[in-house]
C-alpha cells in the first residue's frame, strides 16, 4: 500500500515535470505546473492517513477517537483553493503573452519580437 | 536548445530526481502507520480546549491561524496581480460593441438550461453561507463556501449571461468583497492581539460544542475567509470573461 499512495505521488510529479519541459503550449505548461503541484497534496495526505480511523470530525463520534491527522488535510484544503488562483494569475500571463507575440508556443517567445 | 537535447536532459536529470524521490519515500513511516505527535494532541484536545468539533478547520483558523493569514493573501496578491495583468491596454477598448451584446449570452443556452440556473443559484447560496458558518462543526469552513458562493455568480452567467452576471455583481462591489474579507480576517488576528496579548489568539470563549454560535472566533474567521474566496473568484472570472467578451483590439 506504501508503494501505491507515495508511488503516485512521486510519479505525479515526476509526470508533471515531463510535462512542463516537452510542452510546446503555455497553457498546457500551466496544467502541468498544477499537477505538479497536486503530486504534494497526494504526498502529504498519503502521510497523515492512519488505518482504521475516521475524519477528524467530532461532530458524532467521541473526542479523542482515533482519527487522521487534521494539520495535513487543513494544509491541503487551503492550498487546492489558493493554488486555483496561482494558476489563474499564470493564465492570465499567457493571455498577455499571446496578445503581444501573437503565439502560446513557450519556444517562440523571444525577446525579439513584439 | 533543441528539443531533443532538452528531452535528454530532462531524462538524465528526471531519473535522478526520481531515484532521490524513491529514497526519500522509503525513509517515511508506512502507509496507514501515521503518528505524529502534533496532529494527535489535536485531535484529543480540540474538543474540549476550543469547542470546535470539526478538527481541520480549528487548525486552520486557530491553532495555525498565522499560516492561514499568509495563504490567503497569497490569494489576495495573486488576484490582484491578475486584475493588474488583464487590466486595458495601449489601443485596446472596453465595453459591450452593438455586435457582441448579443453572443454574451452564454452559447446554446436554453429555456431549460436557464429555468434550472435560476432554480440553483437560491440553493447553492444556502450551501455556501451553511458551510461558512458552519465551519467549526462540520466539514466546511471558509474556503469551501467561499469557492460554492463564488459558483452561485456563474449559474447567473449561465443562465442569464455575462451582462446579467455584471449589474449583480458590479466590479467595485467584488473588490470591497475581497479587501473587506481579507481586512476581517486580519481584524480576527489583531483582536487576538489586543484582547489577548497574542496574535491569532482565539479570545472569546469556546461555548457549548456543537452550537452553532461556538468555538470563539472560529466562526468569524471562517466568514471573513469565505467572503474574502468569494469575492476573489468573482474577480477574477470577471476579469478573463472581460478578456474574452468585452475588449476589443485595436
Amino acid at each position: 500500500m506504501s508503494v501505491l499512495a507515495y508511488g503516485t505521488a512521486a510519479w505525479l510529479m515526476l509526470v508533471g515535470l515531463y510535462g512542463i519541459v516537452t510542452s510546446r503550449n503555455l497553457i498546457h505548461m500551466v496544467i502541468c505546473v498544477s499537477v505538479v503541484q497536486s503530486s504534494t497534496y497526494v504526498l502529504i495526505l498519503s502521510v497523515g492517513y492512519r488505518v482504521n480511523a475516521s475524519a477528524p470530525i467530532f461532530a458524532d463520534i467521541p473526542p479523542g477517537s482515533r482519527a487522521v491527522d487534521p494539520i495535513v488535510q487543513a494544509l491541503t484544503l487551503t492550498d487546492v483553493v489558493v493554488e486555483a488562483t496561482v494558476v489563474a494569475l499564470l493564465l492570465a500571463l499567457a493571455v498577455q503573452a499571446h496578445k503581444r507575440f501573437g503565439t502560446l508556443d513557450p519556444s517562440e517567445l523571444t525577446p525579439l519580437r513584439g | 536548445m533543441s528539443e531533443r537535447a532538452r528531452l535528454v536532459m530532462f531524462l538524465a536529470g528526471g531519473a535522478g530526481l526520481a531515484a532521490l524521490l524513491g529514497w526519500a519515500l522509503a525513509g517515511l513511516p508506512a502507509f496507514g502507520a501515521f503518528n505524529g505527535a502534533y496532529a494527535l494532541l489535536i485531535n484529543h484536545v480540540v474538543v474540549a480546549q476550543r469547542a470546535a468539533t470539526d478538527a481541520v478547520t480549528a487548525v486552520n483558523f486557530d491553532y495555525r491561524g498565522l499560516d492561514t493569514f499568509g495563504e490567503e493573501f497569497i490569494l489576495f496578491t495573486s488576484v490582484i496581480g491578475l486584475a493588474v495583468l488583464l487590466r486595458e491596454q495601449r489601443g485596446e477598448h472596453t465595453g459591450p460593441s452593438a455586435q457582441t451584446s448579443d453572443e454574451h449570452r452564454f452559447q446554446g443556452s436554453s429555456q431549460a438550461l436557464r429555468g434550472l440556473t435560476l432554480a440553483l443559484i437560491g440553493p447553492i447560496v444556502v450551501l455556501a453561507l451553511y458551510l461558512d458558518s458552519h465551519g467549526a462543526l462540520t466539514p466546511g469552513g471558509g474556503f469551501q463556501g467561499g469557492v460554492v458562493g463564488a459558483a452561485a455568480l456563474l449559474m447567473v452567467f449561465l443562465g442569464g449571461g455575462y451582462m446579467m452576471m455584471r449589474r449583480v455583481s458590479p466590479h467595485g462591489m467584488v473588490e470591497l468583497a475581497e479587501a473587506s474579507g481579507a481586512a476581517g480576517y486580519g481584524l480576527v488576528g489583531l483582536g487576538g492581539l489586543v484582547f489577548a496579548g497574542v496574535f491569532f489568539k482565539n479570545f472569546l470563549g469556546g461555548g457549548t460544542p456543537g452550537q452553532l454560535v461556538s468555538a470563539g472566533t472560529i466562526p468569524f474567521s471562517s466568514m471573513a475567509v469565505g467572503l474574502e474566496v468569494t469575492g476573489a473568484f468573482v474577480l477574477l472570472w470577471t476579469e478573463f470573461l472581460d478578456q474574452a467578451l468585452m475588449v476589443s483590439g485595436e
